[in-house]
Order: structure tokens, then sequence, then C-alpha cells
């Protein structure tokens, strides 16, 4: 959430919404665990290795793969490298800045991060071309276009379908081209504390109100690969087991309707 | 990484012979820096952190939040803090624990009354074996309140993981290296909710509630060294 002044929201508007969630609705008519709609273009960006445009609501990210040969770490020779960076566009809000990553870029970078990397998306082990000498190196870069909330799971769609089909380009050094292989769909489930309710993919304006955010992702077993409470706030221990229940109930059905 | 390394025996104990569910030793000592408004030394295993905490006028003037206080702590690691030199300066996984820390912290302070101030919470990690966000925060907040800051509550953190596939509390270096999941977590003892939760790994809902219950239980232990330590700097010793 941008902590900035530029970021404030009127009392008004703010005990609207409180109002409306109490209610169980919120003001856009969702029900508390609806997502906004979501649109995922893949190959969006045919020179890319893989691809994929995601919209949620109006939190427009795209998802770029670049796959090269490159060496692996000293401490993992047998394993091929992956890397996820979320940029924060200057464009995508008014006080989104140019320059390094904020704290902000950094948490939802390695969160979305973490998501990936334990449900074991790649097999880095299979990304291996000669052992300790030469890996392939999967850079998984997201551009956030627009805000308006919920970059996390935007994120998360967007690299998983931008893996889904991404191609190693084994022919530009002498091989043959090969479907990266994808062994599992995670998908993570962001929620709002607003008032004593857990709101799933707040907008922007249900972020300003939040008092904490909760990431759950899960994967198709079922388990918990990333979990992160963000934002300042506190949560009991029902609330996070309820959360563990949403994310898995609402995650299985994006992934069945939007990554199968 | 390397699966066959073993890390519970045959009588169900671990690599440095802890039970399941058995604690590092930990040590907190306040009052270490004599220069900070309020200061904390931790030895959690063989972790040592220490934490000095300013409190003064939020500087530049337009970071001034004029209704509260602003939480900036700082998560730095020293060069030989750890087996390979760390390199200097802010990484991102050390802006993102120094982030999650001070998100932890502004959740016990009571900001608002300390309108236009700023609370730097300066963390060193001196010697790192696992679980140094916990140490550091559980540090941080005896820190914080030795520096006179109005809270509502000492934040105290305790991890949990798993080794071997197995629930363990307060994973050791290997176990972190190379077991399947790392839980780290904070809460308010007094209302024991959570300020601080991250997990990564792969950890089942049931895993998940026996990691909790065990942290909740290890977390009533750690509060008591916290506020022993604050108590300890205005006790008058016997015999002297």
């Amino acid at each position: 959430m941008p902590m900035d002044s530029n970021a404030v929201i009127s009392e008004i508007k703010k005990g609207f919404i409180l109002d409306s969630i109490k209610k169980g609705k919120r003001i856009d008519g969702r029900s508390l665990t609806d997502f906004r709609e979501i649109k995922i273009t893949e190959n969006f960006i045919p020179k890319a290795c893989g691809s994929a445009m995601v919209e949620l609501g109006k939190t427009k990210v795209v998802a770029g793969i670049k796959i090269e040969e490159g060496t692996p770490f000293p401490d993992s020779p047998e394993s091929g490298v992956m890397a996820l960076n979320i940029e924060l566009l200057p464009m995508a809000f008014p006080t989104f800045e140019s320059g390094p990553p904020s704290e902000q870029a950094i948490e939802y970078s390695r969160v979305v991060d973490r998501g990936i990397r334990e449900s074991n998306v790649i097999d880095t082990s299979k990304l291996v071309i000669e052992p300790g000498e030469k890996v392939w190196m999967v850079y998984i870069d997201i551009d956030v276009l627009n805000y308006d909330g919920n970059i996390i799971d935007a994120c998360t769609l967007a690299a998983v379908s931008a893996l889904k089909n991404a191609i190693v380009p084994a022919s530009k050094y002498g091989g043959e081209d090969f479907k990266l292989p994808v062994n599992a769909l995670p998908v993570s489930v962001t929620m709002a504390k607003i008032g004593d309710e857990l709101v799933c993919d707040p907008d922007l304006e249900e972020e300003q109100v939040s008092n904490g955010r909760i990431t759950v992702t899960m994967a198709e077993d079922n388990h918990i690969h990333a979990m992160q409470k963000g934002d300042v706030g506190e949560f009991s221990l029902d609330e996070i087991r309820k959360a563990i229940k949403t994310s898995s109930d609402i995650g299985s059905k994006i992934r069945e309707k939007y990554l199968r | 990484m390397e699966g066959n390394i073993k890390l519970i025996n045959d009588d169900g104990l671990r690599l440095d012979g802890r039970a399941f569910n058995e604690m590092r030793p930990i040590k907190i000592q306040t009052g270490v820096i004599e220069k900070a408004d309020g200061s904390a030394f931790i030895e959690w295993g063989a972790n040592k952190i220490i934490v000095a905490v300013y409190v003064r006028e939020a500087y530049p003037k337009h970071t001034q939040n004029m209704d509260r206080a602003i939480v900036k702590a700082r998560y730095n690691m020293a060069g030989f803090s750890v087996e390979e030199r760390k390199r200097p300066g802010p990484d991102r996984r050390t802006m993102e624990i120094s982030k999650v820390v001070s998100e932890a912290l502004s959740s016990a302070i009571i900001l608002e009354k300390l309108p236009r101030v700023e609370i730097d919470v300066f963390i060193e990690v001196l010697e790192a074996d696992a679980g140094t966000r916990i140490a550091s925060l559980t540090a941080s907040s005896v820190a914080v309140a030795d520096a006179g800051v109005p809270m509502r509550d000492l934040v105290v953190g305790c991890t949990a993981g798993k080794a071997d596939g197995r629930v363990v509390l307060d994973l050791s270096k290997d176990e972190d290296n190379y077991g399947q999941a790392d839980i780290p977590m904070a809460i308010l003892p007094r209302t024991g909710k959570v300020v601080l939760l991250q997990i990564d790994g792969d950890v089942s809902e049931e895993e998940f509630d026996q990691a909790t219950s065990m942290m909740m239980n290890a977390m009533k232990d750690i509060s008591k060294i916290q506020r022993d330590a604050l108590m300890s700097k205005y006790s008058i010793e016997d015999g002297e």
C-alpha cells in the first residue's frame, strides 16, 4: 500500500467502504471473497521466451521471461537459476518513482518469488546443460503498468501464465528448442483486513482503508508454499486459519478457470 | 539440495541434541549502547544481535507525520556474521526484513503519542545462525521499550519449520538450509494477535496448526526473558 500523502482517501468514502463490508458487500458489488474480473493474454510479447499480460480489474501487469545460458551458482552446480523481479513503474501510480526498487517493490517481488520457487513450478535440476559449467537461467521480469491494488496476485498469475507458455531457446546455442517444463500451478490469494472482515483481492481504495494484508500461496497439493503478513496491522490465529481456507477454496477455482 | 542429510536421529533428537519442541537458549541484555536512547543485545543460540534505538524528530521534515510517529527499522548484517563474507549494504533480503520488522513494531508502539517523531531502530547482526529476523525483532521491541517509547505490548517472536518432514521449533542453521519449511511468527502476547508471519516451503494446514501451537507456547517463555531483561536494568543487586 502506498503510504504517501497522495494516496489519501476521504473519511466519507472510508466510512462507506467499511459500512458496506460490514454488511457483507463491497462498494463495487463484489462479495467478500470475489476477485475482480481477471483477463490473461498469453504470449503478449512474442520476443520474450514466455509472456503474459494480466488485468485484475484495473490493475495491469506484464510478465516476460528471458531464458539464457549461464554459469550456475558455485553452491548449486547441478541446478538452473530462476530470478524474479517486479518493477513498479513510475507510470503505474502518481507516487511511484524511478530509481532503485522501493521496499514495497522488493517485498512484492520476494513474496511472488517464494510462491513460485517453493511450489517447484520449474524443476531447476532439469535446466542443467553441463553440471557445474552451463545451466539455463530463467529471468522472470514483471512490469506493473497500472496500480489499482493487489499487485501480488496479479504478478503471481502473470508469472505462472508466462512460465506455462515459455520456450527454452536452445536453438540459439546449437540445440533444439523445448518447452519449459512446468510442474505446478501455484495461485496466490491476498486478503485485506477491513474492519473485522477479510476481503479477497482488495482494490486500491480497499488497501487504503485496510489494517493489514495477508497472502497465502498454494499449489495443487493444497499446501502453503508462501505466506506473508504485510503492512501494519494484526491478525488473530483464527483469521489466519480462515485466510488459509479461503486461499485453498478461491485459489483452486482460479487455477481451474484461468491456468488449466 | 542434499536430501540425504539426516536432521533428526533415531532417538528423535536433532543434530544439536535438541528435542523437536526445544528452543535454543536465549539471553537478552538492555542498555548496551550508551549513546542510544534504548538498546538491547540478544544471544539466541549462536545468533548475536545488537539493537540501538534513537527517538527523534523525523528528518527530512517532509517525512514527518503530523499525527503519529514513524518507525524505521534497519536490519544490517556485519560482513563477518556469516560463513561467506556478506557484502556490506542493503540487499533484497535485508530490505524485506527491515520492512516486516518495522511493520511489526509499528503495531506495538502507540504511534499517536509521538507525532512528528521518527523511531530509528538500528539492528546489527554480528553473528548469524538461523532465525535472525525473529531474534532481531524480539530484541528490537526490548530496545524500543528501553528507550521509553509508549507501547501496547512487547512484540515477541519465534520460528518453527520442518526438518525431515517433521514440524520442529526454532530452526537451526542446518534445518533452515536442508529442511522443508521456515515459519517465522511474532505476536503481541497480551492479545495473541499476529504481527509478523511468513512462510516459505511446503506446509499443510495441520502442520501449520502444529507449528503455531508450539510457537505460542515457546513465546510465553521468551516474553518472560524480555520482561526480565527490562526489569533487571532497574533492580538493585543484592549484597552490594
